[in-house]
């Protein structure tokens, strides 16, 4: 067939940010299945509670103060996460450099915390379907959690390199954009692990 | 049509009757709820029939007719593109009138074979792999007895019948009475239903549970009352004393070769609990859940080598000499 | 940061003709070889891997099919222990569904959608090529399961507890619970790709309301799978945690209990049904428009059927569980909502009927299928509503009734369309039309043989039959019906092995194709066949929802993207206005890394937790070396 040019788009852009861009649509698809997944296993715990007369079985509900501390720190860390944010946006590379280790550290936090909060559940995973559907929830949670983290801390590393070139910035604002999914995700999370268990 | 369509139906619904297991088919109801759902699915059958014939033949009539001529496929025809958005318009509504008007027939006839009676005869179904135990229950113990694979049922009188597992899921079906129930580990669930007439049903594990799901059969022999009612209260008798020799030594070996571990026969002290009782087992009509039809020679080939009948099934092949299993089937025989 | 400096790139723009199309092809091949094989990250490549793959497990679950014919076509037939046979039928569902039917559609959408769409590969290049491999991996882990006698035996659906280790203390259910795991990795994968191929890769112009109706289908596919498939991921997993660390999710003794697998199975395993059948439709949509030589009559209509049906999919699980003993009332709206779907699926059926009624039909064997799959899936949709009746399904759940059902459902509604699909793609994939007579013998044997097969099914379930039996006994006088179906699934079997015959020949003495040998009206016909690695030397712009047919002389493009590195056109989601030119990503072997990597991890965790530890950091190391840049000029601007 014929060829006709009508458009020349050569003056466009080579990277975006948010929307416009590839991978930011990628991680809201990810993010749209794996809190699908978040959802079920909320579910699934809703229904285990529905069916059995006695909840929690066998075990005295979690202690309140790991899952407590994880949410002030989780919303707190939404105020460094922002700051990189903008920073990435405005291709401030000092700042983003500064911003990703604080929020490597707050990951690192929350990881040792979630250690804690597992040792606090005052159940096991083979004690009853309670256990093992509450160490399903916060071992899913713990996963993207530390798949984050892991992330923010390859992400930190790279921006000291060589490749800490401005198409990372749009990289760096998808990790944060990713972040505050974890964040969400958690706070129903609480409510149900901690607070459904003393109704 | 329904009236129509049960007649065209017949050669298949009477196939089962030659059987001699006991009917088995959606097509031949003699229970009052297995009437109602085939009414029902007579009603679908229709709807479904007549939207498929609608349907082929508007297909075959578009392959035939005479077309527009060979324009350029972008060249529609205004009018026909109006008239069709209306024509697709008015059938999804049609669509929808039917499947709701079909909800309602469906729900309709699901509260009818869901009624309950509180009159109902009880008893309690246990599911095993691979066979079936049943519990006639009574007010007093001695009014209560289990037998398995076997259900008798008095004609008429509604029956309810409670389901539970012993181990996996499986499913109570007998389509000539009524529709299927799971039977669930750790749940309760129940079923009723009323054989309108006397006549040997046969019944099948419908949900898959395990090697041997094919062979988990059962029969329900629906009795009129007063022979339901002489059926029971012999049932509630302990089992026969062996009345010969042979019998007595049956006797015996069914304890001394590990039968009476797994086996309770009422009356005497075998009293294992694991496989089928064994109380009647002389009057019942099939072995095996229904695998094999009762008589001498299968009840020996059964004895002699369960494991090649039913393989995986719990039993396991005893070493018997002959006339050890002579012995033993001489006294099953008599546990009438 | 440093772009000035560096010369100025050679640009779309300043290339033409012969000249374009070498440098653009130098920039985007596979590079030859084992390396090339191994690294590839082009969307055709990978896409005829997923199609071949799948139809390989469609060959193979076949033949299953074909062993359990043979052993229930008479009674009480010793031709396959009872052990083997619970295999056989439990590795021919899982087969069918988890290597065959969604993945077939899936590599159809991979293979067709960007070059619906008008771009030059799909998005997220490497995570499709590790989809595949984890599709690959997945498969191949069954089915050596299968050939070392350890495959399940438990059935598709994997009912606890008796796949529960107490019932199956074999490895069996660990096997099938891990292959799904495996296969809804990589499902999962496309379905991310597609949805963003489909919102930020659309040509300039294709606007929501010009893109094709297949790739329409493939997109609310995709976001079926996204919503359906964690909930089998959440099952399947704590299947695997009860099984190796005692968790007590399904031990009703502890709490758990079995009618929850059965919801977290279903929620999925209906939606499923839809996955399968919704690419089907989409395919049916395109071919009708090119052979009724007319596009299809309610384009918003079968778009919004679709929506519709994506989102009623997710409403009527329960209607697997009618006779588990629920509340009558609930099991009485699950009936409605069921029956509900007849709804869209019955606009479809009128919208293409009216194509037709209007249209001039070219009887070429893509049609052929089209009209067999009318008549068939019309068929199965009815009998569907019939065992979404709470009453009726007492009777015909889990009979052979069932089993006619959704092979009329998913045979027709998708198999048909499929076929039809193979032959009518199969010049632009290959560059070599299948053979025409062939075809017509291909497609009246599938027809008829499908028919004799299955049609019995539904009567032998009414009187009596139930599914899952390895045998049965003489007296119960199913003999002659299923000797009928066994016949049937003979010749059903033989279309196949003909349609392998006309590939294979075709292959090599196929009469050549040229860009556009049906005159069809879509971007993919617009290119030659088979496509060049970078699809089209121009992305074109589109200004018709049929833009072939608006101009068959013409095709207007847009000029400026890189001609000496990978580039894509990213557009916005609405309009399809020009935003961003993309860099698209090398051939990688990380992708096959990871997904070894992937694959040790899941078959180790079925033996020991401790695989979960020591499994995590290869896979870290390679997911790092996957993102890590590599200096190319692309990554470092």
């Amino acid at each position: 067939m014929r060829q006709t040019i009508v458009r020349n788009v050569a003056e466009l852009p080579t990277y975006g940010y948010g929307p416009r861009s590839g991978p930011w649509w990628g991680a809201m698809g990810f993010m749209a299945l794996e809190g699908m997944g978040f959802a079920i296993a909320i579910g699934a715990y809703l229904y285990l509670y529905a069916v059995n007369p006695n909840w929690p079985i066998g075990a005295a509900p979690p202690d309140l103060w790991p899952g407590t501390a994880e949410v002030a720190v989780y919303l707190l860390s939404i105020i460094p996460n922002e700051i990189t944010n903008r920073a990435a946006h405005r291709q401030d590379l000092a700042k983003v450099r500064v911003g990703l280790i604080v929020m490597a550290v707050i990951g690192t936090a929350l990881l040792v915390l979630r250690g804690f909060e597992f040792a606090h559940l005052n159940t096991r995973w083979d004690n009853s379907a309670y256990g093992s559907i509450v160490w399903l929830i916060l071992g899913l949670h713990t996963t993207h959690l530390a798949t984050d983290v892991g992330d923010t801390i390859v992400l930190a590393v790279l921006m000291f390199t060589r490749h800490a070139k401005p198409r990372r910035f749009s990289d760096v604002t998808d990790n944060v954009f990713y972040w505050n999914f974890v964040v969400l995700a958690w706070l129903p999370l609480y409510v149900l692990l901690d607070w459904v268990p003393r109704l | 049509m329904p009236v129509r369509m049960r007649t065209a139906l017949v050669p298949f619904a009477t196939l089962p009757l030659a059987a001699c297991a006991g009917r088995q088919s959606v097509l031949d109801p003699q229970g009052l709820q297995s009437s109602q759902i085939l009414h029902t699915i007579f009603i679908f059958l229709t709807v479904a029939a007549a939207v498929w014939i609608a349907v082929v033949v508007v297909l075959g009539v578009s392959l035939l007719r005479r077309k527009r001529p060979a324009d350029q496929p972008l060249a529609l025809h205004q009018p026909f593109e109006r008239t069709s958005g209306r024509v697709i318009f008015v059938l999804g509504l049609a669509t929808l009138v039917v499947v709701l008007g079909l909800s309602i027939v469906s729900y309709a006839g699901q509260r009818t074979i869901f009624a309950k009676d509180e009159n109902a005869l009880t008893l309690k179904i246990i599911g095993h792999q691979w066979w079936w135990e049943v519990r006639y229950e009574a007010d007093s113990p001695h009014r209560s007895f289990v037998t398995a694979n076997e259900i008798r049922v008095p004609t008429g009188q509604p029956v309810k019948v409670e389901l539970e597992s012993a181990d996996v899921i499986h499913s109570f079906w007998v389509p000539s009475l009524t529709g299927k129930m799971d039977l669930i580990t750790g749940q309760k669930n129940e079923l009723q239903f009323t054989a309108k007439n006397a006549g040997v049903y046969r019944g099948q594990c419908a949900e898959f549970c395990g090697l041997q799901h094919a062979n988990m059969a059962f029969a329900v022999l629906a009795l009129p009352p007063d022979e339901f009612g002489r059926w029971r209260d012999h049932e509630n008798q302990s089992a026969n004393s062996p009345t010969d020799q042979l019998g007595k030594q049956g006797e015996a070996l069914f304890r001394a070769r590990g039968c009476a571990l797994c086996h309770n026969i009422s009356g005497t002290l075998a009293g294992g609990q694991l496989g089928p009782d064994l109380t009647h087992i002389g009057s019942r009509t099939t072995i095996a859940a229904g695998t094999l039809p009762n008589t001498p020679a299968t009840l020996a080939a059964w004895i002699a080598d369960p494991q090649h009948i039913k393989p995986g099934n719990l039993m396991p092949k005893m070493p018997l000499q002959s006339g050890e299993l002579i012995a033993i089937l001489h006294y099953l025989e008599q546990l009438k | 940061m440093s772009i000035a400096a560096e010369p100025r790139e050679i640009r779309d723009d300043v290339l033409n003709g012969l000249q374009l199309s070498t440098q653009l092809e130098r920039v985007w091949r596979t590079p030859s070889g084992w390396t090339g094989a191994l690294t590839s990250v082009d969307h055709k490549v990978v896409g005829r891997r997923y199609i071949v793959t799948a139809f390989a497990f469609l060959l193979l679950g076949g033949i299953l099919a074909i062993l359990m014919r043979v052993q229930l076509a008479g009674p009480e037939k010793t031709f396959l222990s009872a052990d083997k046979y619970n295999q056989i039928f439990t590795m021919h569902g899982s087969t069918m569904m988890f290597l065959f039917a969604v993945p077939v559609m899936e590599a159809f959408a991979v293979y067709l959608v960007p070059l619906m769409v008008g771009t030059r590969n799909i998005a997220f290049p490497r995570l499709n090529a590790f989809s595949y491999w984890m599709f690959l991996f997945g498969g191949c882990f069954l089915w050596i399961s299968f050939a070392l006698n350890v495959g399940p035996d438990v059935g598709w659906f994997a009912y606890v507890p008796l796949s529960s280790l107490q019932y199956t203390p074999t490895k069996r259910p660990d096997v099938w619970a891990q292959m799904i795991t495996f296969t809804e990795v990589a499902a999962l994968a496309v379905a991310v790709e597609i949805i963003v191929t489909v919102f930020k890769l659309r040509a300039p112009g294709m606007t929501l309301d010009r893109i094709p109706l297949f790739v329409w289908a493939m997109l609310i596919t995709a976001f079926l799978v996204m919503f359906a498939m964690p909930s089998v991921m959440v099952a399947s997993t704590s299947l695997i945690l009860d099984r190796l660390v005692n968790t007590r999710f399904y031990d009703s003794s502890s709490g758990g209990h079995p009618l929850l697998w059965q919801h977290l199975f279903w929620f999925f395993g209906h939606p499923e049904v839809y996955i399968i059948f919704i690419p089907g439709t989409g395919m049916v949509s395109a071919i009708l428009a090119t052979f009724a030589r007319r596009p299809v009559v309610g384009y918003p209509v079968v778009i919004l059927s679709l929506i519709a049906t994506g989102f009623l999919s997710f409403g009527l699980w329960v209607h697997h569980m009618f006779v588990t003993g629920l509340p009558q009332l609930g099991a009485g709206l699950f009936t409605a909502s069921s029956m509900l779907i007849a709804v869209p699926s019955g606009l479809q059926i009128f919208c293409w009927l009216a194509t037709l009624w209007d249209g001039r039909p070219v009887y070429r064997t893509p049609l052929l299928f089209v009209i067999g799959f009318i008549v068939i899936f019309v068929l199965g949709g009815l009998s569907g509503v019939m065992v979404a009746s709470v009453p009726i399904d007492t009777q015909v759940h889990d009979t052979y009734f069932v089993v006619a059902h959704f092979h009329y459902v998913l045979i027709g509604g998708a198999v048909f369309p499929l076929i039809g699909a193979v032959y009518y793609w199969f010049p632009k994939i290959t560059g070599r039309m299948l053979s025409e007579s062939l075809g017509r013998w291909n497609f009246w044997l599938a027809f008829i043989g499908f028919n004799v097969a299955f049609f019995p099914m539904h009567i032998l379930g009414l009187i009596g039959m139930p599914r899952r039996v390895y045998t049965y006994t003489a007296n119960m006088d199913w003999a002659h019906l299923n000797l009928l179906s066994s016949g049937g699934a003979l010749v059903f079997a033989l279309s196949f092995a003909l349609l392998l015959v006309n590939v294979i020949y075709s292959l090599r003495k196929g009469e050549l194709a040229g860009d556009n040998p049906w005159s069809a009206s879509t971007l993919e016909w617009a290119t030659s066949s088979p496509p060049p690695p970078q699809n089209f030397d121009r992305i074109p712009v589109v200004k018709h929802r049929d833009p072939l047919w608006a101009d068959s002389m013409s095709l207007p493009v847009v000029a400026g993207l890189s001609a000496e590195r990978r580039e894509v056109l990213l557009t916005s989601l609405a309009e399809a206005e020009p935003q961003i030119r993309e860099a698209s990503p090398e051939p990688s072997i990380w992708p096959l890394l990871t997904a070894i990597a992937t694959t040790v991890f899941f078959i180790g965790s079925i033996f020991t937790p401790w695989a979960v530890l020591w499994g995590t950091p290869p896979m870290a190391v390679a997911l790092i070396g996957w993102f890590w840049p590599t200096g190319s000029r692309e990554d470092e601007e």
